[in-house]
């Protein structure tokens, strides 16, 4: 059987072009990730930041053995934005769609479903299978007995879980970033950039509760699925997604790779990833079929 | 098919319990949209919806008055489960149901493939936002008519209509998400139930409320999502509507506790192309579905007629209430 394979997810905010490629380039040389997905999926502005040094990012990662795929807009709307994912398949590389729009694009060729895409049931994914689908991250809501039920009805498909990182949760045409710091959408003055990991969101108690990242908002908790990771797999799960952060990802992904190959204990792989991300919360209600902010 | 469209305009009208249908086809709906008495259908609250009979004897009562019935079965069918789904749309079918609204890839290829005759409208909460993705579903299921999400613009749904061949329906009232619907999963980051899972946001069973330093707190689940000055009305703590912290500023970060009104909007969406408007509220009472379906025919009345809309029903109905136009006004975002 072929071993389970870890993905890392495109990084969802506006990183600096430099601190981007820099990211890349430690992942190419140093992580233990399979597929490595790039590209702009919140917001469309963001694209010119870091398009010059694409070419270069995605050279080091396959001189560093990751299969490179290219993400899609989660939310496409203007003309300009779904001939932009349009255009992502004139290349070599897999993209991976995140909104039905692309779909008719893609069909009759291998590609991959991003997290944004509703797959809930088996059925929806033999059609899209049927289609060309190969590799494919379910919603992360998802829970476990959901996630056996479409991985084990279909085996040939690569059925992948969100396993790292805040969990995306709403996507809106309104930007929140812009919201609170007085701007509007248009005019937004890239404020999201102030916040790498996102802004937080805390109750009027000053609980940290959720963190928006402009038309975007994830859960303020890191979803952490180290302990329940060879659970998934016996499930039929054959890849975890890891999302990006500026903790350090080499060392997530060595983690969980590590747990996967059964050469280190989930536990202490799980007390290890508090020191690879020290500001984060963790939480895995979701799979457990609870509440996604709890840690069960 | 801009300049006359008003005639055809259809006012698309929810009936969360057979004595609202019967209030609804009275007031002037051009159709109805109900659903099972079960999670298949993203309005599963207790005391709603339709059992078989009761859906038999809406579709009749309906017809009789010249009144389309739509069967919602927009939620996403849970896996290795998905029989009380196809269920829904075998007997939407055997029941005449004039249409059926879905959301899920899967059970659309299901109701095409097993159900050919049935119409298909693509639910809300499918979050069709472009041209593309609404062929995706006109060229492969046979969709007829797509419910836009609440994201775009009036000029960018002019656009869409320029570009698809299918008819389109929008909100004009009512409860209003400011997520893309059918994309949103904060509901159940709290409370471990979603819309497109359970068919509830928010959901009450989950909803608490006390009183602490002077102040009435409202939280869902574990966490606040309100706290206003003790006896002042409290809106009901969808997360969304919540006050919060962020970026140094408190306050609704997402969306203030204002609800839908596009009646001033009905001539530019008729303009761009738009056939069917809806309105939102199957938990709605019969009073006010009466009086909102009454003031919306007969604002299309109006418009059919070329006479001036008579809007003052309408913006009694949302008085003590905020109302927003949403994406359909850019400055919205």
């Amino acid at each position: 059987m072929q071993s389970t394979t870890l993905t890392l997810g495109p990084v969802l905010f506006n990183w600096p072009a430099d601190r981007w490629r820099d990211f890349y380039f430690r992942i190419a040389d140093e992580a233990p990730v399979d597929h490595v997905c790039i590209g702009e999926v919140v917001c469309s502005k963001r694209q010119v930041f870091f398009a010059e040094v694409l070419p270069q990012v995605i050279e080091r990662l396959e001189r560093g053995g990751k299969e490179v795929l290219l993400s899609s807009l989660a939310l496409p709307t203007l003309k300009r934005e779904t001939r932009h994912d349009a255009e992502l398949l004139n290349g070599r590389h897999m993209v991976e769609v995140n909104d039905v729009s692309l779909l008719p694009s893609v069909a009759g060729r291998p590609h991959a479903i991003g997290p944004f895409v509703n797959i809930y049931n088996e059925g929806t994914l033999a059609f899209l299978a049927s289609r060309g689908a190969r590799l494919v991250a379910l919603p992360p809501e998802l829970p476990r007995s959901s996630i056996e039920a479409i991985a084990s009805a279909l085996p040939d498909v690569t059925v992948e879980v969100w396993a790292f990182g805040r969990t995306p949760l709403a996507i809106s045409a309104r930007c929140y970033h812009a919201r609170v710091h007085g701007h509007s959408k248009d005019s937004c003055q890239f404020v999201c950039d102030r916040d790498a990991d996102g802004m937080t969101v805390e109750t009027l108690d000053h609980e940290p509760f959720l963190a928006v990242n402009g038309v975007q908002t994830l859960s303020y908790a890191f979803c952490n699925l180290l302990k329940e990771a060879n659970d998934l797999v016996d499930t039929g799960v054959s890849s975890l997604r890891l999302s990006p952060h500026t903790c350090d990802m080499v060392a997530v992904a060595q983690l969980f790779r590590a747990v996967l190959d059964g050469q280190r204990d989930a536990d202490e792989a799980f007390a290890l990833s508090h020191d690879a991300c020290p500001s984060a919360t963790f939480a895995n209600g979701f799979v457990h079929g609870a509440a996604g902010a709890l840690y069960v | 098919m801009t300049s006359s469209a008003a005639n055809d305009l259809e006012l698309i009208c929810p009936a969360g319990t057979p004595p609202a249908l019967r209030v609804a086809v009275d007031a002037g709906a051009h159709a109805v949209y109900c659903g099972f008495q079960d999670e298949t259908n993203a309005r599963n609250f207790p005391g709603l919806n339709f059992s078989r009979a009761d859906m038999a004897a809406a579709i009749d009562y309906a017809h009789q008055r010249n009144c389309k019935v739509f069967i919602a079965v927009n939620t996403f069918p849970r896996a290795g489960d998905a029989a009380l789904w196809r269920r829904a749309i075998d007997d939407a079918a055997a029941l005449g149901a004039d249409a059926v609204i879905l959301a899920d890839i899967g059970l659309l290829a299901y109701a095409a493939e097993r159900q050919p005759d049935l119409r298909l409208h693509l639910s809300v909460q499918a979050a069709a936002s472009s041209p593309e993705a609404i062929r995706f579903y006109t060229d492969t299921f046979g969709v007829k008519r797509v419910v836009l999400p609440r994201v775009l613009s009036v000029a960018e749904i002019a656009d869409i209509n320029a570009a698809v061949a299918c008819e389109t329906e929008v909100f004009v009232f009512g409860g209003l998400c400011v997520m893309e619907e059918g994309r949103c999963s904060l509901s159940s980051y709290v409370t471990g139930r979603s819309p497109n899972m359970h068919g509830v946001c928010s959901p009450p069973s989950h909803v608490s409320y006390h009183e602490a330093d002077g102040s009435f707190v409202s939280r869902l689940g574990n966490f606040t999502i309100n706290r206003i000055p003790a006896r002042q009305p409290a809106a009901y703590p969808t997360l969304c509507k919540g006050a919060f912290r962020a970026g140094g500023t408190v306050g609704q970060v997402f969306e203030d506790a204002v609800s839908l009104d596009a009646s001033k909007l009905l001539p530019a969406l008729s303009r761009a192309g738009v056939k069917a408007l809806k309105i939102e509220g199957r938990q709605r009472s019969r009073a006010y579905t009466r009086a909102v379906v009454g003031a919306f025919r007969a604002a299309l009345d109006a418009m059919a007629n070329n006479t001036e809309i008579p809007l003052g029903i309408l913006l009694q109905l949302s008085e003590g209430q905020s109302a927003t136009h949403g994406a359909y006004v850019k400055t919205w975002r």
